[in-house]
């Protein structure tokens, strides 16, 4: 899957060649070397983030030695194993659960015809200009009653429905050939398998858009965490860093910054692989 | 709204575009299917967006601590925004944000963006492409947690670097200009990435032959980009501005992890103020009350979108 990485964007294939006689090579050398400063400053926090992680202070000689010995701590300051556990499991379900109920929703809205759907669909694209930081008092509200308050449930359950989700499954479904169901049909076979051996398979992409978005954002969240958890045993990955930097204080860097680096693990493998969904998934919402 | 997700009424519709031919025991299994289907997104969404919009609105009217029974109050909660001196406060710090941040975030992603279609490899172009798209996918309270290191007073490397080149050192988190720049710095530091993305895909939109047409008529550089890539481009640059607004005034975990709202107010947001009145002070009420209002402002700012789209952006 190297590929996804090395493969030049759509469209921007070569540049104008406008630039050529004017500039020449000095114009467009200048122009790299600041696109290197900002690599550079866009990269070397991360960077030092990792440096620093590797080179802990010794604890008697105030001295920095590379090792592993950060990483080590980290798991010694805070149950890293549980945090892993938790987050994955929120994320995860999320991430399944937007993908498949996305999937349905989406099919139905693009290969259905039924009275109403014009208005559900407007409605659904509404609850997307609703920002979570206004329905989160009255969604925790539900939580609470539901006897949800304090579980990794009260993350799970509100995140499943998804309109973005919904949306860009619609699209997608509508790029497929209406025929294929037609020509399922006349094959024998009912509207479920149509869905499901005919459509779905094919719609796998636009589930991995799904997908990635979903398990980008909620391995990442912060706010949802820190309203509906209350004990640390349930605390996802980032609500955990933070708590444990407010009980270390500023005395071990590197102790917070190698969970820090385990954080960033996952969402580095999904960027290495799934680098095209994610920036499709990303810039879809501006497309239309 | 409850209505809305009450499939039954409809259920009994047969689909329109079903061919005549289909036996009836599968246009009842279309039915079944479309339903079925849909319950999960309508439910979920109605229980979980819907049910908590209207419940915000009547909350807002109310004064509620969750323990003792609420107590209507009218506009008093709309009021006191205006008197409280932390909230209005946290909206002028919002708007304030919003302006220099999203500023910063567009003029870094453009300039990158036209850039980065400079003559280059093909391998470095993706290198930069993947360094200014990275922050976007890492977590904004560790990346903060990160940066608090960074700016540090006392041992953060930003003021050794500052002390090396023979700078004065700056009290990054603990005066408030310094406060308020980290807090732009480092929320323009994980999302221009993002705006950067946008504008990519609008110049490549871009048809080279207006270029070269131009080049012909004696056009260059500066006067191209003023003449042709800012006009053509005007679509998605009004999009990147109202995505990154939507997203600038909603604000939260950057300053909550940096500076928790300090010192004093000065980096405290809409945001942060909405999480302390209902979870920390349990005011549930004035809590919905900010919401209210920071919703209406982001559809204010959709709905100019779509009035300004009219009268200013070309589309070729």
């Amino acid at each position: 899957m190297a590929t996804t990485l090395s493969g030049p964007l759509p469209g921007v294939h070569t540049p104008p060649t406008r630039t050529r006689r004017e500039r020449g090579a000095l114009g467009s050398a200048a122009k790299v070397a600041v696109m290197v400063v900002a690599a550079f400053l866009t990269l070397g926090p991360v960077v030092w983030t990792l440096f620093t992680a590797l080179t802990p202070l010794e604890a008697g000689t105030g001295e920095r030695s590379f090792g592993l010995g950060a990483f080590a701590d980290v798991f010694v300051q805070v149950d890293m194993w549980l945090l892993v556990w938790n987050s994955a499991l929120v994320t995860g379900l999320c991430a399944a659960g937007q993908m498949i109920t996305a999937a349905m929703a989406g099919y139905v809205f693009a290969k259905m015809e039924f009275r109403g759907k014009g208005l559900l669909f407007g409605l659904v694209l509404a609850t997307m200009m609703v920002p979570m930081q206004v329905t989160i008092v009255p969604v925790f509200l539900l939580i609470r009653g539901m006897g949800l308050a304090d579980t990794l449930l009260a993350l799970i359950i509100p995140a499943i429905p998804t309109a973005f989700g919904t949306f860009l499954m619609r699209q997608y479904f509508l790029g497929l050939p209406h025929e294929l169901g037609e020509a399922a049909a006349l094959d024998g076979a009912g509207p479920f398998r149509t869905f499901f051996s005919i459509f779905a398979p094919l719609a796998a992409p636009g589930l991995a858009i799904v997908g990635i978005l979903a398990f980008n954002y909620h391995w990442n969240e912060f706010f949802r965490p820190l309203i509906m958890l209350i004990s640390e045993q349930n605390f996802t990955v980032p609500l955990g860093l933070v708590t444990l930097q407010g009980n270390l204080g500023t005395g071990s860097v590197a102790t917070v910054l190698a969970g820090v680096v385990l954080s960033m693990i996952p969402a580095l493998v999904v960027f290495i692989l799934g680098n095209k969904p994610l920036r499709e998934g990303l810039t879809a919402g501006s497309n239309k | 709204m409850t209505a809305v997700v009450a499939p039954t009424p409809a259920a009994a519709e047969a689909p329109k575009s079903a061919p005549t031919a289909v036996p009836r025991a599968d246009r009842r299994a279309t039915t079944w299917l479309t339903w079925l289907f849909l319950a999960p997104t309508l439910l979920g969404l109605g229980l979980f967006t819907m049910v908590p919009i209207v419940g915000s609105i009547l909350l807002a009217f109310f004064r509620w601590d969750i323990i003792s029974d609420p107590q209507f109050v009218g506009f008093a909660n709309f009021a006191e925004l205006a008197t409280d001196p932390t909230v209005r406060v946290s909206f002028l710090n919002t708007f304030g944000f919003v302006v220099i941040a999203v500023t910063l975030q567009l003029a870094v992603a453009l300039f990158l963006a036209v850039l980065v279609q400079s003559r280059m490899p093909a391998w470095l172009r993706t290198f930069f492409r993947s360094a200014f798209f990275f922050p976007l996918i890492l977590s904004a309270a560790s990346v903060s947690l990160v940066m608090a290191y960074l700016f540090n007073a006392e041992f953060g490397l930003v003021n050794q670097v500052l002390a090396a080149i023979n700078l004065p050192e700056v009290g990054w988190l603990t005066t408030d200009a310094g406060a308020i720049t980290v807090v732009i710095l480092v929320y323009v530091w994980q999302n221009f990435g993002f705006t950067f993305l946008l504008f990519v895909g609008g110049l490549a939109s871009i048809p080279r032959d207006v270029y070269e047409a131009s080049s012909i008529d004696g056009a260059t550089g500066w006067k191209q980009f003023r003449a042709i890539t800012l006009p053509l481009l005007s679509p998605t640059v009004l999009v990147a501005s109202v995505m990154a607004i939507i997203s600038a005034l909603q604000i939260f975990d950057q300053p909550y992890v940096l500076t928790r709202g300090g010192p004093g107010d000065a980096t405290r947001t809409a945001v942060m103020v909405i999480f302390e009145s209902a979870f920390q002070q349990l005011e549930f009420g004035r809590a919905s009350a900010i919401g209210i209002v920071l919703t209406l402002i982001i559809i204010g700012v959709t709905a100019l979108q779509f009035r300004l789209s009219r009268r200013f952006v070309f589309y070729s």
